[in-house]
C-alpha cells in the first residue's frame, strides 16, 4: 500500500515535473503556462467547432439588442474566415454576441492609412504594423482602448506588452507577430537560395515577384546594402532607390496578396514575403521551400487599434477580446501560421510547429540579424513615398515609345495644318 | 409650361456635383497640407512625364488597334441584311454587358504563366512565355474592353449612310476601294471621331487594366492617382494635380478630333 | 468578289472568337471542381452552392440592385425636369448648360470618382455622415443625370408644339397639359434614359471604389476585392450567372420587339386588305 503510494507521488511528481520543465523550455512566462496546463483541453486545440464552456467569464451578450455592426478591417488571409476545415471565427463572434461583423481586408499598411485618411472609411477594429500604429498615434489617429474591456489582455505575452511603437500601451492589443522571408519554388530554382541577393539574380529575370508597398520592399534593399530598415539618410535612401530600379527589369510582378496564387500555382521563382504567409503557400503547394535571408530582415507585430470617431468602441473592445479567448486564438494561429503573442495559445503549439523556423524563428537569429520598422520622420516618408512612385513609374523596355508618339503628334498636326490651308486655298477660287 | 424654373433643381446639382468637385480638384493641386498656395504639386508633375507619355501611348496604340479591326467589322455589320444586322450587332455587344473587371480577369487566366495558351503551348514542347505582366497584355485588355466603343459610333454612321450614294459612285465606274477611300470613311468620320474618343478616354486613364495585367510593373497614370488617394502612397494634392493634367489632356484631344470631325462635316 | 465575302466572313468571326474566347473559358471554369484555372479536373457545381451561401456576394449584389433602381429613378425624375427646362431656355444659357452636362459624361472615371470623393471629404467637414449608401446613391445619380438628358431632349425637340397648344385650346389647364401631352410623348426617351441609368449604375466600378466606404459593397467592388484576393472559382460562377441573365434579357427583349413589330404589321396589314 505505501509502495503504491509512493509510486503514485513519484509518478505524479515527474509528470509534473516534465510538464513544467516543458512549458519553461518553451515559455518565459510560468504563471500563465501553468494555468493553461489547469486549463489544457483538447477542445482548445479543435479549430472546427468553438466550445463555449472554455470562453473566459466574460459578457458577450450585453450588446444583443442593440443592433451592432461591427466594421473590421484587416490585412488579407490574415484570420480564420470563410475557410475549409476552419471555424468561421467572425461567425462565431455574431452567433455569440448577436452583433453583426463586416469584414474587410487591405493589401497593407499605407493603403489603411490612405483609406482611413480619405475619409472615406469608418472602421472599428483595425490590423496595422508597429511602424504604422505610431504613425498613427502620432497624427491622433487612434482611440485610447479601455483595457477593462478586455480582460483577455492579460494573456499576451510580456515581451510585447509596452512595445516601443505604442510605449504605454494605450492604443493596441498584438494579435501576431513574423518576419520577412523568402518563399521560393525548387522546381524552379536550382542555386541555393540564402538571403536577398538571390532577389537581384538575373537567372530569375521575369520570375521574381517583389513587395507592393514602399516600406517592406525598402526594407530589403536597404537590409542588402547593410543600411538599417529605419535610416533617414537621404543617400542611403536613394541608393535603396537606385537597387530598386535595378531590379525591375527582372521583377515579373509587384504584389500583396496576389502572391498565394502566382506562388502557389507555380507562376513565379522566388518572392520575398511574411513568413506566416509562406507556411500557408508551402502546405498548399510542396514544391515551394523557404529562406531565412542572411543579411538580416524586418521583425514586425501587428495589433489590434481602434480608429479615431469609431461608432461602436465596446464593441470593438468584445470583438478584440474574443480574437483572444484561447481557442479563437489557437485557430487563428493554426490557419495564419504566424507566430503567436498568445501565451495561451504558445503552451498548446505542438512540437513541429515550434520547431519550425516560419512559425517560431530562432531567438538568437531575431535578436541579432532582425529590425523592427519604426516611423519614419514625416519628411522621410514623403521621401520615401516619392522615391517609391519614381520605382513603379520607372519604364522598364519601351524606350521608343515617347520617340513615337512624339512623330506622330507632329505628323498628325501637320496633317491637319496641310488640310487646312488646303481648304482655304480652295475656298478662295 | 414654358417655364425654365423646372430645371433649377438640375442647376444646382449640376453646381454641386459637377463645378464644384471639378474646383476642389483645382483647389487641391494648388495648396499645400495647410491649404497654402503652392505651385510645387504642379511642378512635381515633371517627374511623372514619363508615365504620362506611357499612358497616352498604351491609348493611342490600343485606339489604332480597335479602329483597325472596328472599322471593317462595323463595315460588314452594316452591309450584311437588315434582319441579321441588329443580331449580328448584338452578338458584337454582348460582351460589353459584363462588368469589365470579370472580362480582364478572363484574360488573366488565359494569359498567367500556366495558363491556357502556356499549357497548350506546352503541348507542343514551347514555353512557358511570358505573356501577362508586360505592356502588350495591357494593350491587350484595352482593346478586348473597349474595341466595342469602337464598333458601335462607326456602325450607327455607316447605317445612316444613304445607299443610293454608293450604288451611284459604283455606276460611274469606281473600284471598291475608291468608294471605301471617296465616300464610305469620309461619311464614317463622325462616327470614328465619337468611336476614337469613347476608347482613348478610358484607356489613357485606366488603372484597372494595368493592375490586373500589367502586375505593378507597368503602372499607368491611373494607377499613380489611384495610389495618391486609396492607394500605398497618400497625398491628395499631388494626386489632384495629376488628375488636372489628366483632364487638362483629354480635353486638348477631344478638341483636336471635334475640330477634324468639324471639317469633315464640310465635306 | 465572293472571295472578298469569304476573307470578310472570316475576319468577323475572328473577332467574334477573341470577343467570346474569355468569357467562354470562364465558363467552363466554373464547373471545375478543382480550383485550378488551368487544368480541367472535372465536372461539379459546388463553386455556384458556395456562391449561394457567400454572404458578401449576396449582400452586395441587393445593394448593387438598391443603389441602382434608387440612383436611376432619381436621375429619371431629375434629368426629365431638367430637359424641359434646358427645352425652354434661351439659346446662350442653353449652350452653357448642355457643354456643363456633357462634362460628366466625357470625363475620365477616375476623375470624376476622385473629385466626388474630394466633396464628399469636405462635406464630411460641415455635416457629420458616411461614406456609403448616401455617397453612392449621389454620385451615381451625378453620372446618370447627363444620359436622361441626352435620352429626353431629342423627344421634346420633336414634339409638336402646337400639340400642347391644342390641348390648352381644348380647355387644359397647364398641369393637365403637360401631364397629358408633353408626358406621354416624351415617355419613350424618358424610359430609354431610365434604363440607360440602370445599366451604367450596376456596371459602375470606378465611380463607386472611390465614394464607397467601407461599409457598403456593390458588387463590382466585390468582384474587385475577390480578384486581389487568392482566387476562388466563385468569381467564374458569378460571371457565368451574370453571362446568361444578360442573354435572358436580351432574349425576352428581342421577342417582344418582333412580336410587336409582326402585331403592327399585321394590324398595317389588316387595314390594307380592309
Amino acid at each position: 500500500m505505501k509502495k503504491a503510494l509512493l509510486a503514485i507521488i513519484l509518478c505524479l511528481s515527474v509528470i509534473l515535473s516534465s510538464c513544467a520543465q516543458d512549458a519553461s523550455e518553451d515559455l518565459a512566462e510560468t504563471t500563465s503556462s501553468a494555468r493553461v496546463s489547469d486549463e489544457l483541453d483538447s477542445s482548445l486545440t479543435d479549430v472546427m467547432t468553438l466550445d463555449k464552456s472554455a470562453l473566459s467569464d466574460y459578457d458577450y451578450t450585453r450588446l444583443k439588442d442593440e443592433n451592432i455592426t461591427l466594421n473590421v478591417c484587416n490585412w488579407g488571409e490574415y484570420m480564420a474566415v470563410e475557410q475549409e476545415d476552419y471555424m468561421d471565427v467572425n461567425e462565431e463572434f455574431e452567433k455569440l454576441t448577436g452583433i453583426k461583423v463586416n469584414y474587410k481586408t487591405f493589401a497593407s499598411n499605407e493603403e489603411l492609412y490612405s483609406k482611413i485618411k480619405s475619409g472615406g472609411a469608418n472602421y472599428d477594429v483595425i490590423i496595422p504594423s508597429d511602424y504604422m500604429i505610431s504613425r498613427m498615434i502620432e497624427e491622433d489617429m487612434l482611440e485610447e482602448i479601455d483595457f477593462d474591456n478586455i480582460p483577455n489582455f492579460e494573456w499576451i505575452s510580456d515581451d510585447l506588452v509596452n512595445p516601443d511603437y505604442d510605449p504605454e500601451n494605450l492604443y493596441s492589443v498584438p494579435y501576431t507577430m513574423g518576419i520577412v522571408a523568402i518563399v521560393y519554388n525548387t522546381t524552379m530554382v536550382d542555386d541555393e537560395i540564402t538571403g536577398y541577393k538571390d532577389l537581384w539574380n538575373s537567372r530569375y529575370s521575369g520570375q521574381i515577384l517583389m513587395f507592393n508597398n514602399p516600406r517592406d520592399a525598402f526594407g530589403i534593399a536597404l537590409t542588402y546594402l547593410g543600411y538599417s530598415q529605419n535610416t533617414e539618410d537621404k543617400d542611403e535612401l536613394d541608393e535603396a532607390a537606385q537597387l530598386l530600379k535595378e531590379q525591375k527589369k527582372y521583377v515579373q510582378a509587384y504584389v500583396m496578396d496576389e502572391i498565394f496564387d502566382k506562388m502557389e500555382g507555380g507562376s513565379a521563382a522566388i518572392a520575398p514575403y511574411y513568413a506566416g504567409d509562406i507556411q500557408t503557400m508551402i502546405d498548399d503547394n510542396p514544391d515551394l521551400d523557404y529562406c531565412i535571408p542572411e543579411e538580416g530582415t524586418n521583425r514586425f507585430v501587428d495589433a489590434f487599434c481602434i480608429p479615431k470617431g469609431a461608432e461602436n468602441k465596446e464593441a470593438a473592445e468584445m470583438y478584440i477580446n474574443f480574437m483572444n479567448e484561447v481557442q479563437i486564438a489557437y485557430t487563428n494561429t493554426d490557419y495564419i501560421c504566424y507566430t503567436t503573442v498568445h501565451d495561451g495559445v504558445a503552451a498548446l503549439l505542438d512540437e513541429e510547429t515550434l520547431n519550425n523556423e516560419l512559425r517560431c524563428p530562432d531567438e538568437t537569429y531575431l535578436s541579432e540579424k532582425t529590425e523592427v520598422f519604426v516611423n519614419l520622420s514625416s519628411d522621410t516618408n514623403a521621401y520615401v513615398q516619392e522615391l517609391w512612385n519614381q520605382i513603379k513609374i520607372e519604364k522598364s523596355k519601351s524606350v521608343w515609345l515617347v520617340p513615337t508618339l512624339l512623330i506622330l503628334a507632329i505628323a498628325f498636326t501637320i496633317f491637319i495644318n496641310v488640310r487646312r490651308a488646303r481648304k482655304k486655298k480652295q475656298d478662295i477660287f | 409650361m414654358k417655364s425654365k424654373l423646372i430645371a433649377l433643381p438640375y442647376i444646382i446639382w449640376m453646381c454641386v456635383f459637377t463645378i464644384i468637385p471639378l474646383g476642389l480638384v483645382v483647389f487641391f493641386a494648388l495648396t499645400t497640407e495647410n491649404n497654402e498656395f503652392t505651385l510645387s504639386n504642379l511642378t512635381a508633375m515633371n517627374d511623372y512625364m514619363d508615365v504620362l507619355f506611357r499612358s497616352v501611348g498604351f491609348a493611342v496604340i490600343a485606339t489604332i488597334i480597335c479602329l483597325v479591326v472596328g472599322f471593317p467589322v462595323a463595315l460588314f455589320i452594316s452591309r450584311m441584311p437588315k434582319i441579321k444586322q441588329s443580331t449580328m450587332l448584338m452578338i458584337v455587344l454582348l460582351p460589353m454587358w459584363i462588368n469589365f473587371l470579370l472580362r480582364t480577369y478572363a484574360w488573366m487566366t488565359i494569359l498567367e504563366e500556366n495558363g491556357l495558351i502556356n499549357r497548350f503551348l506546352g503541348l507542343f514542347g514551347i514555353g512557358p512565355l511570358n505573356l501577362m505582366n508586360n505592356s502588350g497584355a495591357v494593350i491587350l485588355g484595352m482593346v478586348y474592353n473597349y474595341l466595342p466603343f469602337m464598333i458601335l459610333p462607326i456602325y450607327s454612321v455607316m447605317t445612316k449612310i444613304n445607299e443610293s450614294v454608293v450604288e451611284a459612285a459604283q455606276d460611274l465606274g469606281c473600284s471598291s476601294v475608291n468608294v471605301l477611300r471617296k465616300i464610305t470613311i469620309p461619311l464614317s468620320m463622325p462616327g470614328i471621331t465619337t468611336g476614337i474618343i469613347s476608347v482613348f478616354v478610358p484607356s489613357v486613364s485606366t488603372f484597372i487594366i494595368s493592375r490586373m495585367l500589367g502586375g505593378g510593373t507597368n503602372d499607368l497614370i491611373g494607377d499613380i492617382i489611384e495610389s495618391q488617394f486609396l492607394g500605398n502612397s497618400y497625398n491628395p494634392h499631388l494626386g489632384s494635380a495629376m488628375a488636372l493634367v489628366l483632364i487638362v489632356l483629354v480635353l486638348l484631344i477631344m478638341s483636336i478630333f471635334n475640330q477634324t470631325s468639324g471639317e469633315e462635316a464640310i465635306v | 468578289m465572293t472571295k472578298n465575302r469569304f476573307l470578310s466572313k472570316l475576319f468577323l468571326y475572328i473577332v467574334l472568337l477573341f470577343l467570346y474566347i474569355p468569357i467562354f473559358v470562364l465558363i467552363v471554369f466554373s464547373f471545375n471542381e478543382s480550383k485550378s484555372r488551368a487544368n480541367f479536373t472535372g465536372f461539379s457545381l459546388k463553386w455556384y452552392s458556395k456562391l449561394l451561401h457567400n454572404e458578401a456576394i449576396l449582400t452586395s449584389l441587393l445593394n448593387t440592385v438598391i443603389i441602382a433602381l434608387a440612383a436611376a429613378l432619381l436621375a429619371t425624375v431629375l434629368g426629365t425636369a431638367a430637359a424641359i427646362g434646358i427645352n425652354n431656355m434661351k439659346k446662350v444659357s442653353k449652350t452653357v448648360v448642355m457643354n456643363i452636362t456633357y462634362i460628366p459624361v466625357v470625363n475620365p472615371e477616375i476623375i470624376m470618382g476622385v473629385s466626388l470623393m474630394l466633396l464628399f471629404k469636405g462635406m464630411q467637414g460641415i455635416i457629420n455622415f458616411q461614406f456609403g449608401f448616401v455617397t453612392l446613391i449621389l454620385s451615381h445619380i451625378a453620372f446618370d443625370v447627363p444620359y436622361v438628358i441626352y435620352n429626353v431632349l431629342p423627344k421634346l425637340r420633336q414634339m409638336n408644339p402646337s400639340l400642347v397648344e391644342a390641348a390648352r385650346d381644348l380647355g387644359c389647364n397647364e398641369r393637365q397639359a403637360f401631364f397629358k401631352v408633353v408626358i406621354p410623348e416624351i415617355m419613350p426617351g424618358v424610359f430609354s434614359g431610365f434604363l440607360m441609368s440602370l445599366t451604367y449604375s450596376i456596371d459602375d466600378f470606378v465611380i463607386s471604389y472611390f465614394t464607397s466606404g467601407s461599409s457598403v459593397e456593390t458588387l463590382p467592388i466585390t468582384i474587385y476585392s475577390m480578384t486581389r484576393r487568392k482566387v476562388s472559382p466563385e468569381i467564374n460562377a458569378v460571371s457565368t450567372i451574370i453571362f446568361l441573365a444578360i442573354i435572358a434579357v436580351l432574349i425576352i427583349k428581342n421577342y417582344l420587339e418582333n412580336r410587336s413589330l409582326r402585331k403592327s404589321r399585321d394590324e398595317s396589314l389588316a387595314v390594307k386588305n380592309a
